[in-house]
């Protein structure tokens, strides 16, 4: 799921339940989640030197 | 009026004096308990206040001295403990509608261990519901202030602890910090505020909100004082000297720049640089060397996810049977986490791994590592936003825990310690590789930036 596809899921879902105030929020949610998927550490399963032996 | 004043106090001097007969354990908890009586009406810094339970634990405490049976620094001594730790046959309410007709059964480890130690209970304090807040503000109990200017906050979540010992209304407190919540109201109050290595001491019997993140420790008004009351936490009531740090002479510091130093206010910059001029020269190597922390600038987004997830999971089932008992704003960070993706909060996991590694690589040069405690002094009540030296507002919130959290997501132990201001009170927060040398460095700087 995109981030994009979460954030529309989550404001929806929010205010299907009520809670519409959840909306900003959620922005500084969406915006903290998008740098942590951007980080460096993130594993890459296209890329070997990321593989780890089992 | 009593002729002891609580407020000017450590427990070292207080332990002195009660073994040479200047006062008694009853005559002190009853100084203590004039003070609540006066001034907790306008500070709001007890939830509960636990006056029979500290008489009896003072007299008991006399009758001891009397007979030859000393429990050692702590015995006799007024404390507080956040009332979101277990005190048995009291309710814990986390400051919230949510645990109306709690009453625990038993005390948690940690009081277990102080009452065994002959500490005194003068009460359960205040904080922000949950301890998911920085300003003490969201309780269902009515904000705490700030004993040093009571139109601001005490900082959070643990507020009351901090306004409770300023105040002069016990010697010393109990507070959890699971992003901040011990070093940011000690060091917007003017206190010594230790959050000791994760793990090291249980959190049996308190309230989690971060299961990865919570520590509890002690706030109090100097280092020895601080290190007294966590080996009293821990059960060493009576501590060997072989089991103290020894202070190097001339540590090895390291200040940490670049994330760290890049938005702060004025007057928490001006206290920060003059400190870090003052203890160079004592250093080793008359030096103290500039370190920045590659990831550093991530920790916002990696605690985000972490702590909203974790509250989450323990509140969902009140969330969804009582959503109405919680504070507004704090009912909706609980719900916020529960937007939380699995495979985000695992990111952030790695994340974790990733600032660890980077802290315990600066600290394989540098036996501490030295920066603000927090990037404000503390905060207007009712404040949103507060202005930093760079011309930008910044939200309270993200503002107040931007300096503490990495320290929580490493787990290493972090200590701030007051600095001289003409002001409001500013920290100083050392970070070391484990808890009993951050508390011996942070000793070294309190001797030197007197």
């Amino acid at each position: 799921m995109t981030i994009d596809e979460w954030y529309a899921w989550a404001v929806a879902n929010a205010e299907r339940r009520g809670l519409p105030s959840l909306k900003p929020l959620l922005d500084g949610l969406r915006n903290a989640t998008r740098e942590l998927r951007e980080a460096d550490w993130n594993p890459d399963a296209a890329r070997d030197d990321d593989r780890e032996s089992h | 009026m009593s002729r002891i004043d609580p407020g000017s106090l450590t427990i070292v001097a207080a332990a002195r004096r009660l073994r040479s007969g200047d006062f008694t354990a009853r005559e002190l908890t009853e100084a203590c308990l004039d003070r609540i009586d006066r001034d907790n009406p306008r500070l709001n810094a007890f939830i509960t206040i636990t006056a029979e339970l500290a008489r009896a634990q003072a007299d008991k405490a006399d009758r001891e001295l009397k007979t030859g049976h000393d429990r050692g620094p702590l015995h006799g001594i007024p404390i507080s403990i956040k009332d979101i730790i277990d005190i048995a046959d009291f309710p814990t309410t986390a400051a919230s509608r949510v645990r109306d007709g709690h009453v625990a059964m038993e005390d948690a480890r940690l009081v277990l261990n102080l009452r065994h130690a002959g500490a005194v209970f003068v009460g359960k304090t205040n904080l922000h519901e949950f301890a998911m807040g920085t300003t003490n503000e969201d309780s269902a109990y009515g904000p705490a202030r700030n004993p040093l200017d009571e139109t601001r906050s005490p900082g959070g979540s643990s507020g009351g602890s901090a306004a409770s010992v300023v105040a002069g209304m016990c010697l010393a407190t109990v507070g959890t910090d699971t992003g901040g919540s011990i070093r940011i109201p000690s060091a917007a109050c003017g206190l010594v505020g230790l959050k000791p290595a994760f793990g090291d001491l249980s959190v049996d019997g308190v309230v989690p909100l971060g299961t990865s993140l919570d520590c509890v420790g002690p706030l109090a008004k100097t280092v020895e004082d601080a290190l007294l009351m966590y080996d009293a936490m821990a059960g060493r009531g009576q501590i060997a000297r072989g089991d103290r740090v020894e202070t190097p002479v001339a540590p090895r510091l390291a200040a940490l720049r670049g994330y760290f130093v890049e938005s702060l206010q004025q007057e928490v910059r001006a206290a920060f640089e003059a400190a870090i001029a003052r203890l160079t020269p004592h250093a080793s190597d008359g030096a103290i060397a500039p370190v920045e922390i590659a990831h550093a600038r991530l920790s916002p987004s990696i605690y985000l996810p972490t702590v909203l997830a974790e509250g989450a999971e323990y509140h969902a089932r009140t969330l969804e049977q009582m959503p109405d008992a919680y504070v507004t704003a704090v009912r909706l960070r609980f719900e916020l986490g529960r937007y939380v993706l699995a495979e985000d909060y695992l990111r952030a996991h790695r994340g974790r791994a990733t600032l660890r590694a980077e802290i315990n690589a600066a600290l394989t040069t540098h036996d501490a590592l030295l920066l603000p405690t927090m990037p404000l002094v503390a905060p207007p009540l009712g404040a949103t936003t507060v202005p930093m030296d760079n011309g930008r507002e910044e939200p309270v919130r993200a503002a107040m825990l931007r300096l503490t959290q990495p320290f929580n997501l490493t787990g290493h132990p972090a200590i701030t310690i007051p600095l001289p201001t003409a002001g409001l009170p500013v920290g100083l927060q050392i970070v070391a590789r484990d808890t009993k040398t951050a508390a011996a460095i942070a000793g070294w700087c309190e001797s030197h930036c007197r």
